[in-house]
C-alpha cells in the first residue's frame, strides 16, 4: 500500500467520523471548506492547469444559490430539479461569456469576469423578487432518501460526497486524451493546435466546467444556510476563490482542498485577531491575503501543493501488456505525387519572405530545403503546415488543396511536424507528450474521460505512443519528465510525437540545430530508418554536412526565391549556390 | 425628459467621463509599458481623495504613515540587494529616497495639516504623499516578476488591490468623505446651468491630457516609455531600463489616479473602497480601445460617463449593472472584429 493511499484512507475515515464527533463550530468550518473546495477545484483546472482566469466564480456560485432559493421558495420546486435548472442556466451564461471573450487575448476573460461579477452582484441586490440586499430566507432543506438534511452535521456528508466526486472526476479527466489537450493549453497552444487539438474549444470547455462546479457549490450553500443574500457572491469573494486556487496550486487536484482549507482557517483566525490588534472592526484580512499572494507568486508560483506532492511519488503505471494497435491510414505508393507548391507567396508588410516558390516532392523521398539564414525556409514550412496563411499561390497535398485549411485541419490529412525550438510540456512524462501526437486518432471527450469510460481507447493511444518511442529509440525513457531529457533526445521525442499522428509526410524544422556530433549521427540514423520504412520527409536544415549525406534531392532558397533544385552533388558544385552561401569570389 | 434634464445629464456625464478618461489613459499607458493590468489604479483615486479630505479637516492623513511604512519596506529590499551585490555606494541614496524623504514628508504633513493651508497647497501636499506610492508598489510587487505572463501580473494586481483596499480601511476608517467644491460659481447657459466644479474637472483633465501628450512627444523619458511600449527588448538594447520604465509609468499612473481622486472628491462621497468601481469604469473605457489605443480609450470612457449619467436618471438602482454589462457588447464587438493570434505564454 502506498503512502498516498494510507493518507487518503485516513482522510476519508476522518471525514466519515468528523461530522459526528467535532463541535458544531468545526463542522461548520469543514462545511465551508468543502463548499469552497468545489469552486476552487474549477479554478485549479482553469487557472492552474489551463492558464486562464476568472474573478467571477462567486457570481456563478450566486447563480446556483439564487436559482434554487427563488424557485424552491416561490414555486415550491424540488431542490433536485432546481439544481439541474441552476446548472443549465450557468451553462448557457458561461458558454456565452466564454465564447465572446476567449477568442480575444488571455486577459479579456478575467476582465470580462470582473465586470460580470460586479454586474450580477448589483443585480441580485436590486431585484425586488430576489429580496434585494436582504435576500431570500426559509429556503427548504434537501431531502435525500427520505432524510431531511436540516443540520450542518447531516449536510456535511452531502457536501463532501459531492466535493470528493468532483475531485475524482477531475483527476480522471486530467489523466486522459482530453486532459493532455487541456494541460497543453498553458505554454503549448501552438503545438497542440498542430496535432489537431481545438484549443479554443478546450478553453471554453474548462471555463464552463469551472462555472458548473461553482454553480453546484452555490446550490449546496443555499440549502446549507437556508438563506441567501448578495454579500457572499461579491467580486471580493470571487477574488478569494482565485486566491484559494493559487495558494493550493495545480500540482494535484487536492490543491483545491488544501487552498480552500488554508484560506478558510486563516481568514477565521485573522478575523478574530486583526480587529483586536488594530482596535477597530473591518475586513483587515484582505491586507494579509493580498501581501501573502504577492509573496507566494514571487517566491513559489506553483503554490503549496508541490511541497506536499513531493512526499507522495505517483506510482509508475505499467503499460498494458498487449493492446490492439490503432488503425493506420492508407499510404500512397512510392513515387506517387505527394506535395506540390505552386507559386506560393508570403509577405510580412513590405518584406516578401517567400516569393512565388514552386517545387514538388514524391512519396518515399527525403527532400531537403536549405538556404542561408533568413532565406524563408521556416516560413515555407509554416505555409505548408497551415500555421501562416499564404497571400498567393497554392499548396497541394495528395491531390488536395491545403493552403486554405487551418493547421488543425491539415494534420488529419497525413502531415505532421516538429518545431525549430522544441515545443514540449516539460512537466509531463515523455509518454504523455508523445501521446498528444495521437490526439486525432482518438475520439473520446471530456465526459467519458471524467467517468472513465474511455480506458480502452486510452490504452490504445498510450500503446501507440510507447510503440513510436520504441521505434525512435527512446523506449527506456518513457516515464521520465520530458523537460529532463537532453536537447538531442527532446528533438527525437518530437519526431516520435509527429509519428504518433500516423503521417504520410513528416516535416522536420531544423532537427539538427544545437545537437552534438553523436546526437546528429543518431538522428541521421533514425531518419534513414524511417525512410527505409517508407516515410516521406521534408527537411528544413542549414547544417550542410548533415543534409548532404541524408537527402535524395535538395531545394535551395535565398531571399524567398528558389535558387536551385537537384541532387546533392549537383547542388554542391552549383556556382550560384556556392556564391549565396560563401559570398562572391571575384 | 426635457431638454434641460438631457443637457444636465450630458454635463454630468462629461464631468465623470473626463475622470474615467484620465484613468483609462493611465491604464493603457501602464499596460503598454509593463503589460500590467493596473487594477489598483482605483485605490490611488481613493487615497488621493481621502488624503485631501483629511488635510481639509486639519488632520494628518493616514497615507503619510503608509508612505513611510512602504518606504521602509522598499528600503529593506533595496538594502539587502545592495549588500548582496556588494554595491555599498548605493546605500546613501536608498536611505535618502526611501527613508529620509518619506519621513520628511510625514513631518511636513504633521506640521502643515493643522494649519489648514490654502487649497492649492493642500492638493500639492496630498499628491506628494500619494504619488510616490506608485513606483514603490511597482518595486515591491511587480518588479521581481516583470517578465511573468500577463495573467500572473493580473493576479498580482488583484492582490495589490486587495492589500491597498484593506490598508485604506486601516488608515482612513470606514466613513466616507466629500470635500468642498473648488468653485461655487454657476453660469446660466440658455437652459443649462454650468457649475464651476464641472468646468474645473473638465479643464484639469484636458490640461493633463495635453501635458501627457507633450511629455510623450517632446521629452526623452516620454520617448523612452513609448519605445518600451513598442518593443521591450529593443528599448532595453538601446539602454532604456525596464525597471526605470516600469517605475516611471507607475508614477504617472499614480499621479493621474491621485489627481482624479482630488477632482472627484467634491462631486461624490468617496469611501476607502470606492476607488475600485471608479477605476473599473476607466477600464471599461480602456477595453473599448483594446487596451492599446489612447483616443479610443478616452472616447470609450466619456461614453461610460454619459451612459452612467443617463442610467442613474432612468434606473438609478441599476446604474452599476448597466455600466458594467456594457463590457459584454464591447467584448462581443471586439471579438468579432479582432483576429486573435495565438501567443504562447508560459
Amino acid at each position: 500500500m502506498t503512502r498516498a493511499r494510507l493518507v487518503l484512507g485516513a482522510f476519508l475515515a476522518f471525514m466519515l467520523v468528523a461530522p459526528l464527533a467535532l463541535p458544531e463550530f468545526h463542522v461548520t468550518l469543514l462545511n465551508y471548506i468543502g463548499l469552497y473546495s468545489i469552486v476552487a477545484l474549477g479554478l485549479v483546472l482553469l487557472t492552474g492547469v489551463g492558464g486562464l482566469t476568472s474573478f467571477g466564480q462567486a457570481a456563478f456560485v450566486g447563480m446556483g444559490a439564487y436559482t434554487t432559493a427563488y424557485l424552491t421558495t416561490t414555486y415550491g420546486l424540488s431542490p433536485w430539479l432546481t439544481l439541474l435548472i441552476g446548472l443549465a442556466l450557468t451553462f448557457v451564461v458561461s458558454l456565452f461569456l466564454g465564447v465572446i471573450s476567449l477568442r480575444l487575448s488571455g486577459h479579456y476573460l478575467p476582465l470580462g469576469t470582473i465586470a460580470w461579477g460586479i454586474s450580477l452582484y448589483f443585480l441580485f441586490g436590486n431585484m425586488e423578487f430576489l429580496g434585494g440586499y436582504t435576500g431570500i430566507s426559509s429556503v427548504p432543506a434537501i431531502n435525500l432518501f427520505g432524510v431531511a438534511l436540516d443540520s450542518g452535521r447531516k449536510f456535511d456528508y452531502l457536501i463532501w460526497t459531492l466535493a470528493l466526486l468532483a475531485l475524482l472526476s477531475m483527476h480522471n479527466l486530467l489523466d486522459s486524451r482530453s486532459g493532455r489537450a487541456i494541460r497543453a493549453l498553458k505554454g503549448g497552444g501552438l503545438m497542440a493546435e498542430s496535432f489537431g487539438v481545438d484549443t479554443a474549444r478546450m478553453k471554453i470547455i474548462i471555463f464552463v466546467h469551472a462555472a458548473l462546479l461553482a454553480s453546484l457549490s452555490g446550490w449546496l450553500y443555499a440549502h446549507l444556510l437556508r438563506f441567501v443574500n448578495p454579500t457572499p457572491f461579491s467580486i471580493n469573494a470571487g477574488i478569494e476563490y482565485l486566491f484559494m486556487a493559487v495558494v493550493g496550486g495545480a500540482a494535484s487536484v487536492w490543491g483545491a482542498v488544501v487552498g480552500a482549507g488554508i484560506l478558510t482557517i486563516l481568514k477565521q483566525w485573522l478575523q478574530d485577531l486583526l480587529p483586536k490588534l488594530l482596535g477597530q472592526s473591518g475586513n483587515f484580512e484582505m491586507i494579509v491575503f493580498g501581501v501573502l499572494l504577492v509573496l507566494l507568486l514571487q517566491r513559489a508560483r506553483e503554490g503549496v501543493m508541490p511541497l506536499v506532492v513531493r512526499y507522495f511519488p505517483a506510482p509508475r503505471k505499467p503499460l498494458p501488456a498487449s493492446v490492439p494497435a490503432l488503425p493506420r491510414r492508407v499510404r500512397p505508393a512510392a513515387g506517387a505525387a505527394l506535395l506540390e507548391l505552386r507559386r506560393v507567396r508570403k509577405a510580412f508588410g513590405g518584406l516578401v519572405a517567400v516569393n512565388d516558390l514552386s517545387f514538388a516532392m514524391t512519396s518515399g523521398e527525403i527532400l531537403g530545403l536549405i538556404g542561408p539564414n533568413g532565406a524563408g525556409k521556416t516560413t515555407v514550412f509554416n505555409l505548408v503546415t497551415g500555421v501562416l496563411p499564404a497571400v498567393g499561390g497554392e499548396v497541394h497535398f495528395r491531390g488536395e488543396r491545403i493552403d486554405t485549411l487551418s493547421a488543425r485541419a491539415i494534420v488529419p490529412r497525413g502531415l505532421a511536424r516538429t518545431f525549430q525550438q522544441v515545443h514540449l510540456l516539460p512537466a509531463m512524462s515523455v509518454l504523455e507528450n508523445v501521446a498528444i501526437g495521437a490526439h486525432l486518432r482518438g475520439t473520446k471527450g471530456v465526459v467519458s474521460a471524467a467517468l472513465r469510460l474511455e480506458r480502452g481507447e486510452e490504452a490504445m493511444l498510450l500503446g501507440e505512443a510507447a510503440r513510436q518511442l520504441e521505434r525512435v529509440g527512446l523506449g527506456t525513457s518513457i516515464h521520465e519528465q520530458a523537460g529532463s531529457l537532453s536537447l538531442g533526445k527532446q528533438r527525437i521525442l518530437e519526431i516520435a510525437r509527429a509519428l504518433c499522428a500516423d503521417p504520410v509526410l513528416l516535416l522536420l524544422d531544423e532537427p539538427a540545430a544545437g545537437l552534438r556530433y553523436q546526437e546528429k549521427r543518431a538522428l541521421a540514423e533514425l531518419l534513414r530508418k524511417l525512410k527505409s520504412e517508407g516515410m516521406s520527409i521534408l527537411l528544413v536544415e542549414h547544417d550542410m554536412d548533415f543534409v548532404m549525406q541524408l537527402v535524395d534531392r535538395l531545394v535551395v532558397m535565398d531571399f524567398g526565391e528558389k535558387l536551385a533544385e537537384g541532387l546533392p552533388q549537383e547542388i554542391q558544385t552549383n556556382p550560384v549556390v556556392v556564391e549565396a552561401y560563401l559570398g562572391g569570389v571575384k | 425628459m426635457n431638454a434641460e434634464i438631457a443637457l444636465f445629464l450630458i454635463q454630468d456625464g462629461f464631468t465623470n467621463g473626463a475622470i474615467y478618461a484620465l484613468l483609462a489613459l493611465a491604464l493603457v499607458l501602464v499596460f503598454a509599458v509593463t503589460r500590467v493590468i493596473f487594477i489598483p489604479q482605483g485605490e490611488f483615486v481613493a487615497y488621493g481623495a481621502l488624503t485631501l479630505a483629511s488635510l481639509q479637516l486639519g488632520k494628518l492623513p493616514g497615507t503619510a504613515w503608509l508612505l513611510l511604512g512602504v518606504g521602509l519596506a522598499v528600503a529593506a529590499l533595496e538594502l539587502t540587494q545592495a549588500l548582496r551585490l556588494g554595491a555599498a555606494q548605493r546605500i546613501p541614496a536608498i536611505i535618502f529616497n526611501y527613508i529620509v524623504l518619506p519621513a520628511a514628508l510625514l513631518g511636513l504633513a504633521w506640521w502643515a495639516a493643522p494649519q489648514k493651508p490654502a487649497l492649492t497647497l493642500q492638493i500639492l501636499l496630498a499628491l506628494f504623499l500619494v504619488v510616490p506610492l506608485g513606483p514603490m508598489v511597482y518595486r515591491l510587487a511587480y518588479q521581481p516578476l516583470a517578465s511573468a505572463s500577463v495573467l500572473v501580473l493580473l493576479i498580482i494586481s488583484v492582490a495589490v488591490h486587495f492589500a491597498m483596499t484593506g490598508l485604506g480601511l486601516v488608515f482612513f476608517g470606514a466613513e466616507g468623505s466629500r470635500t468642498p467644491p473648488f468653485s461655487d460659481a454657476q453660469w446660466k447657459l440658455g437652459v443649462l446651468t454650468v457649475s464651476g466644479q464641472s468646468l474645473w474637472v473638465m479643464g484639469a483633465s484636458l490640461a493633463l491630457i495635453v501635458a501627457l501628450l507633450l511629455f510623450f512627444e517632446h521629452t526623452i523619458y516620454g520617448k523612452a516609455l513609448r519605445a518600451t511600449a513598442i518593443n521591450r527588448v529593443g528599448a532595453r538594447l538601446v539602454g532604456v531600463s525596464p525597471a526605470m520604465a516600469g517605475k516611471l509609468s507607475f508614477t504617472l499612473a499614480a499621479l493621474i489616479g491621485a489627481l482624479s481622486g482630488v477632482l472627484i472628491a467634491p462631486i461624490t462621497t468617496i469611501y476607502y473602497d470606492s476607488g475600485f468601481l471608479v477605476g473599473l469604469k476607466g477600464f471599461v473605457g480602456a477595453i473599448m480601445g483594446g487596451l492599446v489605443s489612447y483616443p479610443l480609450a478616452a472616447a470609450g470612457a466619456l461614453l461610460v460617463g454619459i451612459l452612467e449619467a443617463y442610467a442613474s436618471f432612468w434606473a438609478s438602482a441599476y446604474k452599476e449593472v448597466i455600466v458594467f454589462t456594457l463590457i459584454i457588447p464591447v467584448l462581443l464587438w471586439r471579438s468579432l472584429t479582432t483576429h486573435h493570434i495565438e501567443e504562447d505564454e508560459e
